[in-house]
Formats: structure tokens, C-alpha cells, sequence
């Protein structure tokens, strides 16, 4: 336990580089995974296959080669950064936001055609139909997985701390060899400090839900 | 490639020895993957030691690096070698037990304690400095070598030839490790974090950080394996690091019967040779026994 409250300030510093590689790589893969989305069910071929291509590719790909490939290989071709939580980040959202396309995508076939056929009707071109009409009453109705999905990035992020940034994970590595004795409570305070962040995570999604669903 | 050749000599001796019938496992040293002490026949220890339960089971557990070159790393082959690996071996021979019967174990530097604490090993011979903060989870027998920690940098690098030149600087060194706390708490560096040692390879490579640090030998060994791409920012160590053999806690038999061990393949040039066949092909200068520490 004492081990917990003299290591506070490296809990301190890895959870906040945790939460800041979730919330950054989170509103990426936000708002990539809703264009994704968008040129799933868009009109043009290309952006339809492009879209399908990535999400394919990405989701069925461990998220550690995604981490290897934003270290390692990026860095061999060229592309190199001072900063690992770049790589980090690069990693997390482009492999968030296939997930976030996904779940978009199931919100948007939620939407009776209906509507989609009643907006085309009074004249509305496809871009005003998706973001006016159509994405509007999908994403709130995708509220509960998006969450999970972000609750799973905040964890995701963990494998970071195997790829050269030192955040909550990474110093728990760190804080058990140095307390080869309190390994246990190393481990216990790592898990607190995820759920300081999941856990609010969840009950706004709860809250946000209230507030915004539609019952149909 | 090496290690497919040892494989190769290794399976060729092992069908000769089979056609011989001889069941002998005398085989002396040569066969590639190190050397084959000669196990003591039968030997007798006094009742409830450690030293009497491994005799009698005939086997033990070692815990050992497997990516570190020169000193514990595993191949393709799935033999572990280096000057570890042969310290480890030496002692299982005095316990009567032949270098195949012996069990190698992974051993990173986060789960060295709680493997020997759990009973997961018998003993740990991996790089393991000697420590107060150690001492007081498990107990060291040795020190059987002295490292000292230094930097190694890209060939083409001038900037950085002693410890102060990388303060503010990226370092990469493994996570956790005594290395990684000294360079930046003493010097200043920025710590790059990583699992392995070898894994700090392609960010230096990358020219993402300045330095790799940790102990001497080991950056000894990627230096020789890519001499064209890596050197050792000078030959001057800036710690000193006594690597010991790790044992449970309060079993002082075991520890003062391995000191005695380390003394005796000191005095029979079987430690010599160990380091000939090993870390020598690098560092040429053999070492000498450090003077044992019996606290």
C-alpha cells in the first residue's frame, strides 16, 4: 500500500500521458471513423471500396503490428519523431477509428430509408442528407458501443508503454522492479488509475444517453 | 546462420554418440552451444539443503536472459549461451546435474525477484546486479563478474563520449532497470523506455534517441554484432555493477556453497575458460574473479 502513495507522483505522470494519448488519439479516430463512415455509404465507388478496404484491414490487424508498424517501420522509411507518443497516437486512432466507422455505420442503417428518401425528395444533395438528416439520429442511437469502443482505447493505449512511452503501464513495469516486494499493489494502483478513467467515461455515456436518445 | 550450424554440429554429434551407444554424457566442450561440464558423479550433500534436493531430483531450474549476447541468449536453436548460461551450468554440474537436464527459464529484470521468491527458479544467473534494495527481497552468491554501465551510440556519432554530454538528451534503456534510473537521475537524460535491450536498437538505429545505456558487456555484444553500425562511446564505465547469483531468500548453504563453487572454478581456470568461450571473443582481457561478497 505504501508503496502505492510514494509512487503517486509516477502514477501521477503516467496517467496523465495515458489520458492524453486517449483523448487525442480518441477524437482522431472520432472524427476519422465518422468519414470512414460517411464514404461507406457514400454514392462514389472509389470511397465506398477505400472505406471498406481500410476498415477490413485495420480491424482484423492486432493492434500491437499497428504499434510495430508507428515505431518501427514508419521510422525506416523515413518518417521519424522525436516524440514516441506521435507513433503512439498514430497507432491508437488509426486503429480506433475503424472501429468508430464501424459503429457509425450500423447507427446509420438504423435510420429508416425513409428518411434518406424524404430529405432526397425536397431537393437535398447527399452531403446535406448524411450530416442533416441521416448522421444526426444514427449517432445518437450508437451512443453504447462508441463508448465501449473508447473505454477499450483507454486500455489499448497500455501497449504503448511496450513501445517506448513511458505512460501508466509503462511505469508500472518500472514501479514493480523497483518494489520487487509490492509487485501486487504496484498492479493494484496501475488498475485504479485505469478506472479513474473508464469509469466516468462509462456513467457520462449513461448520462449522455438520457439525454439525447430516441425511442422508436 | 551460426546458430543453424551449431544446430547442424549439435544433431551430428548427438547421432554419433548414438551409433557409439555410449550413454556417457562426457562430452567435453566443443559442441557449439557451449561447453558440457562434466557433472559430479553422485554427489552427497548434508540432508535438506537445496543443494541435496537438486542433486537427488537431477535436474534444476535456472533463470537466465535470452536476449542478451555474450552473456544469456537463447537461439533458433533453443540452447541458451553465453558466459551466464556457462556460470549456470558449471554450478549444475557440481550439483551432479548434466547441462541437458537443466531447465532454463526467461528471466527479464521485472520478474527476477518474485520467480526466485514463487520457487519458479532455483537460482537466477541473468546480469543481475547486486543490490541493498535486492538484498532485501532474495540473497546474491558472487559476485562471479563486474560490469560497469556505458553508452553506445551510432558509428558516425562524436557528440556524446562521456555521461555528462547526454543531459536533456534522449536515452534508451530498459524499463525499470538500475541503468535507466542512473542516467537519468544522475546525468539528466531523457529515458526512451523500452522492454528489451535489443529493442532499443532501431530507435538508435532510427536516430530517435542519442544513446542506448546499460551495462558494459552488454552493449559489448551489439557492438560486435554490427560493428558497422554501433560503437561504445568510450571504453570507460561510469558504474559499477557487480552481478550476482540470485537465491531464495535466507537459504545461506546454498549461497555459501555457491560462493565456494565460484572460488573453485576460479581457482581450476574453468572460469577462465567459460568467459574464453563466451564474452572473451569480444572482450579479450579474461576477468578475474571479483573477492566474493559472503555478507
Amino acid at each position: 500500500m505504501d508503496v502505492i502513495i510514494e509512487s503517486l507522483p509516477q502514477y501521477w505522470d503516467g496517467f496523465l500521458r495515458t489520458l492524453f494519448l486517449a483523448a487525442v488519439s480518441g477524437i482522431i479516430a472520432l472524427v476519422a471513423g465518422t468519414l470512414l463512415a460517411a464514404a461507406r455509404v457514400s454514392p462514389v465507388a472509389a470511397l465506398r471500396g477505400f472505406s471498406m478496404a481500410y476498415v477490413e484491414v485495420v480491424r482484423n490487424t492486432p493492434l500491437t503490428i499497428a504499434f510495430f508498424f508507428a515505431a518501427v517501420v514508419l521510422p525506416r522509411l523515413g518518417v521519424t519523431f522525436q516524440q514516441f507518443e506521435i507513433a503512439a497516437i498514430i497507432a491508437l486512432s488509426a486503429y480506433t477509428a475503424a472501429f468508430i466507422a464501424e459503429a457509425v455505420r450500423s447507427g446509420v442503417n438504423s435510420v429508416p430509408v425513409g428518411q434518406a428518401e424524404a430529405a432526397r425528395s425536397i431537393g437535398m444533395k447527399f452531403g446535406q442528407v448524411l450530416s442533416l438528416i441521416i448522421l444526426p439520429q444514427a449517432l445518437r442511437t450508437v451512443i453504447p458501443p462508441m463508448i465501449n469502443i473508447l473505454i477499450a482505447l483507454v486500455k489499448n493505449s497500455s501497449v504503448a508503454g511496450a513501445f517506448y512511452v513511458l505512460e501508466l503501464f509503462g511505469y508500472g513495469k518500472q514501479l514493480a522492479n523497483d518494489h520487487g516486494d509490492a509487485v501486487m499493489w504496484v498492479l493494484v494502483g496501475v488498475a485504479f488509475f485505469y478506472l479513474l478513467i473508464t469509469v466516468p467515461l462509462g456513467y457520462l455515456a449513461h448520462q449522455v444517453e438520457r439525454k439525447v436518445a430516441i425511442a422508436r | 546462420m551460426k546458430a543453424f550450424l551449431t544446430r547442424r554440429k549439435s544433431l551430428l554429434a548427438a547421432a554419433s554418440a548414438a551409433i557409439a551407444l555410449t550413454l556417457s554424457a562426457c562430452g567435453g566442450g566443443g559442441t557449439g552451444t557451449g561447453s558440457n561440464p562434466t557433472p559430479v558423479e553422485k554427489p552427497s550433500f548434508a540432508a535438506g539443503t537445496t543443494m541435496e534436493k537438486i542433486a537427488s531430483a537431477g535436474k534444476v531450474t535456472i533463470g537466465t536472459k535470452f536476449d542478451q549476447p555474450l552473456f544469456g541468449q537463447k537461439g533458433l536453436d533453443g540452447k541458451p549461451v553465453g558466459f551466464d548460461v556457462e556460470i549456470g551450468k558449471l554450478l549444475a554440474a557440481k550439483l551432479g546435474v548434466p547441462a541437458d537436464k537443466i531447465e532454463w527459464v526467461e528471466t527479464v529484470s521485472a520478474n527476477r525477484e518474485q520467480f526466485i521468491k514463487q520457487g519458479k527458479v532455483d537460482l537466477i544467473v541473468a546480469t543481475y546486479t547486486i543490490n541493498d534494495k535486492r538484498k532485501t527481497e532474495v540473497d546474491f552468491a558472487g559476485p562471479y563478474y563486474e560490469a560497469g554501465q556505458a553508452l553506445m551510440v551510432n558509428k558516425d556519432n562524436t557528440s556524446i563520449t562521456k555521461p555528462e554530454d547526454v543531459k536533456g538528451k534522449n536515452v534508451c534503456s530498459v524499463t525499470g532497470s538500475t541503468p535507466a534510473s542512473t542516467i537519468v537521475e544522475k546525468y539528466g537524460a531523457v529515458l526512451v523506455p523500452a522492454a528489451t535491450y535489443s529493442a532499443c536498437l532501431e530507435p538508435l538505429r532510427n536516430k530517435q534517441v542519442e544513446a542506448v545505456t546499460t551495462d558494459n558487456v552488454i552493449l559489448a555484444g551489439f557492438v560486435n554484432k554490427e560493428p558497422d553500425a554501433f560503437k561504445l562511446a568510450s571504453d570507460e564505465t561510469f558504474t559499477k555493477e557487480p552481478y550476482g547469483i540470485g537465491l531464495k531468500k535466507g537459504d545461506t548453504a546454498f549461497r555459501n556453497w555457491v560462493n565456494d563453487q565460484l572460488e573453485s572454478f576460479s581457482k581450476d581456470g574453468s572460469y577462465k575458460k567459460a568467459w574464453e568461450d563466451t564474452a572473451g571473443a569480444v572482450i579479450k582481457t579474461a576477468p578475474e574473479l571479483p573477492a566474493i561478497d559472503r555478507y
